[in-house]
């Protein structure tokens, strides 16, 4: 909800210099909304796609949907935030067009699930929006905190208690910090974020951090909160409360997120460029045009913010029906494109890295 | 004159003997037409309840097939695994207990507005606030549940912190914080919600106490507070019963505003101030998403739960209701 503040910000803005130029005697078009100003090339098609599944993209996909519909007309796209999951089934039962999913299919029952759908091809994954994870803090005074994994496990798994504890002020020997209790708070629901974080600080810090990786949180103690909005309410509202949430979260709350340390050493801030640092070190793990990635939690990329989640677009690498293909391939493509990418910053998202960039582009060409 | 006129009806009618016509041919057909159809809504009733119990237990049979722990007394809530691990016991108990809470809350309180409301307060004051207590009925949950968690999670938090201070003793306050989404909070949050329910009702059956069972109390010497706990309160009393259980419903199934106030933490504790508390209903509305198809298996399989719940609660008013029901003659 809140993340739509920018866009009326924007539209305000945008009235504003409509306004200020009637004044004025304008010749030239009012460049009223300068964000489609500069139209991307997009290859238009028409007709009509549904979709649904990751509501960690939903923003990303919705900004996407408006910039198609401005640049081409005709064509009627629709995405649902209903969850990974959902997205999944949906796809598989054939009643979405492509699915949206926190994670890549899973090997085994639910991968074949989703190739039985697409005739003559297979089911494969595409990343296609970064969401870097903050780690978002509220401590009066203290202002860049930095934190190693394994402090960062023991905070989130309840057995450093109190913020002075020794080990956070092993990682920060110049700020000052209070006895307040910490309060960690995680996410109540099943979600993606969930199980990206704890795959990190399994990955990272596996002696402190002994509970499985899973959408559920399943360490004891702590607080739950529902949704990333929820997590983040409860950070801002709660003296000494720690929580982690999709970077947007933290920009639209204005919450302090701290500096994580990656595997070279180096504590980084997480911005759009620290992330896709991250993900431009990852290897990729599918065959073919299957690209799901194996992120490197303890990357050694210099600048790179470790704690990343990647979202993929589920589609058929063959057998999308042939009156809704020109059309997926297109939307895919510009959301794929640099121009689409570069959409992405403003909602808390990082841009795919060159590299992977290419592949996917290379990937959704090659769908038939 | 109007004599002559009745003595001049059609021969037809004065076999009826009551003056009301014998229903010819087609209207005989309209009175079974009614019937039939007043029954065919009547067991509509029927037939949806079948239908979804049915439902439920068609699509809950493979989860618990798969489950590797006990259904009844496993604790946490892990059915996206292989192999799925779920338990309805925590969260069960959380459904009944923040119920509960939020009964012995709101109850008293709803009884004195409603007495207030139909014996005390003026006539103008009693229809305006009546109309305030409509409103908060029609709020959505979701607005209680947000209002919970973004304005009234610190207050409580801090009510919370003086309860353990004082009477940490207690069992129940023996949470030590830090203080946030709690059993304390969610059931408060409830009871706000349930407070209408069980007002409007109530201040209905008040209203109807026969005005002479109340003068005769009044006649006998009794002061107001007497002649409401001998005329009002005994007449009223399976109005009140039936009151309380369509609040306990809401309560029971409430969703969304429990899910944003509670916890969601998978243990049966009596610690009403520390982080904790979940339901069956917000558990659901949590997992659904995300959930994997066992996982949807395992939520249905813990909405048959509630179902059930629900259906002994209901049964047991009935029973209290029919009951009581010779002592107020006919009341109920």
């Amino acid at each position: 909800m809140n993340l739509k503040r920018p866009g009326i910000l924007a539209a305000i803005a945008a009235a504003t210099l409509a306004l200020a130029a009637c004044g004025s005697d304008n010749t030239s078009n009012a460049p009223s909304d300068s964000g489609s100003a500069a139209k991307p090339t997009i290859d238009c098609k028409t007709g009509s796609l549904t979709a649904q599944g990751s509501t960690a993209q939903g923003n990303a996909m919705d900004e996407w949907i408006k910039a198609y519909g401005q640049a081409c007309s005709g064509a009627s796209i629709n995405y649902k935030g209903t969850g990974s999951g959902a997205g999944i089934q949906a796809f598989t039962a054939n009643t979405a067009d492509f699915a949206g999913s926190d994670s890549a299919l899973k090997a085994g029952d639910e991968q074949t699930k989703a190739d039985a759908r697409c005739t003559g091809g297979k089911a494969i994954n595409l990343p296609m929006v970064i969401g870097p994870i903050a780690v978002a803090y509220n401590l009066d005074g203290v202002k860049n905190l930095q934190l190693k994994p394994a402090t960062l496990a023991k905070i989130f798994a309840g057995t450093v208690k109190t913020w002075d504890d020794a080990a956070i002020k092993a990682d920060n020997p110049s700020a000052s910090l209070p006895s307040t209790p910490i309060t960690a708070v995680h996410r109540s629901d099943s979600s993606g974020t969930t199980e990206n974080f704890t795959k990190y600080l399994k990955a990272t810090a596996p002696t402190d951090w002994t509970t499985d990786a899973s959408k559920d949180w399943k360490a004891a103690g702590g607080q739950g909160a529902a949704k990333s909005d929820g997590v983040a309410a409860a950070v801002k509202q709660t003296a000494g409360a720690i929580g982690y949430v999709e970077y947007s979260f933290v920009q639209v709350n204005s919450l302090n997120a701290a500096k994580i340390q990656n595997g070279a050493g180096e504590y980084v801030a997480l911005d759009d460029k620290s992330a896709a640092k991250a993900v431009a070190g990852a290897q990729v793990g599918g065959t073919g045009d299957d690209l799901s990635l194996k992120i490197d939690y303890a990357t050694k990329e210099a600048g790179a913010y470790p704690i990343v989640l990647v979202t993929y677009e589920i589609v058929c690498s063959k057998g999308t029906p042939a009156d809704k293909l020109p059309l997926l391939k297109s939307f895919l493509g510009f959301v794929a494109s640099k121009d689409g990418q570069a959409k992405l910053s403003q909602f808390g998202y990082a841009p795919l890295p060159d590299t992977l960039q290419t592949k996917v582009t290379a990937s959704i060409n090659n769908m038939a | 004159m109007s004599q002559q006129s009745l003595t001049t009806t059609p021969a037809g009618a004065q076999g009826a003997g009551g003056g009301g016509a014998l229903p010819r041919g087609s209207r005989l057909g309209a009175e079974k037409l009614f019937r039939g159809l007043a029954t065919a809504a009547g067991s509509t009733v029927l037939v949806i309840i079948v239908a979804i119990a049915a439902f439920l237990i068609v699509q809950a049979v493979p989860a618990l097939r798969a489950d590797s722990e006990n259904f009844f007394t496993f604790q946490s809530w892990f059915a996206n695994d292989d192999p799925p691990k779920f338990g309805i016991a925590a969260i069960a108990f959380g459904t009944v207990l923040t119920s509960a809470l939020a009964l012995i809350m709101a109850v008293p309180v709803a009884l004195g507005i409603a007495l207030c409301l139909t014996h005390y307060a003026h006539r103008r004051v009693a229809s305006t606030l009546g109309f305030f207590i409509d409103l908060l009925a029609a709020v959505p949950s979701v607005v209680f549940g947000l209002w919970g968690r973004d304005y009234f999670r610190g207050p409580v938090g801090d009510f919370s912190k003086f309860l353990h201070d004082h009477f940490g003793w207690i069992p129940l306050f023996g949470g030590g914080g830090p203080y946030g989404n709690s059993i304390l909070l969610g059931s408060i949050v409830l009871a706000i919600m349930v407070l209408p329910i069980v007002t409007s009702l109530s201040r209905e059956v008040f209203a109807q106490t026969p005005a002479q069972n109340e003068e005769a109390a009044l006649a006998l010497g009794a002061t107001k507070w007497e002649m409401i706990r001998t005329a009002v309160l005994p007449y009223g009393k399976p109005g009140i019963i039936a009151s309380v259980m369509l609040g306990l419903g809401r309560a029971l199934g409430e969703t969304i505003a429990l899910a944003l106030t509670l916890g969601a933490v998978y243990n049966v504790s009596f610690d009403l101030l520390g982080t904790g508390g979940n339901t069956i209903a917000a558990n659901i509305a949590l997992k659904f998403a995300e959930a994997n198809p066992t996982g949807r298996s395992a939520l249905i399989a813990s909405g048959l739960v509630l179902f059930a719940i629900t259906l002994v609660v209901n049964m047991t008013a009935r029973a209290i209701v029919y009951r009581r029901r010779e002592f107020v003659g006919g009341a109920a």
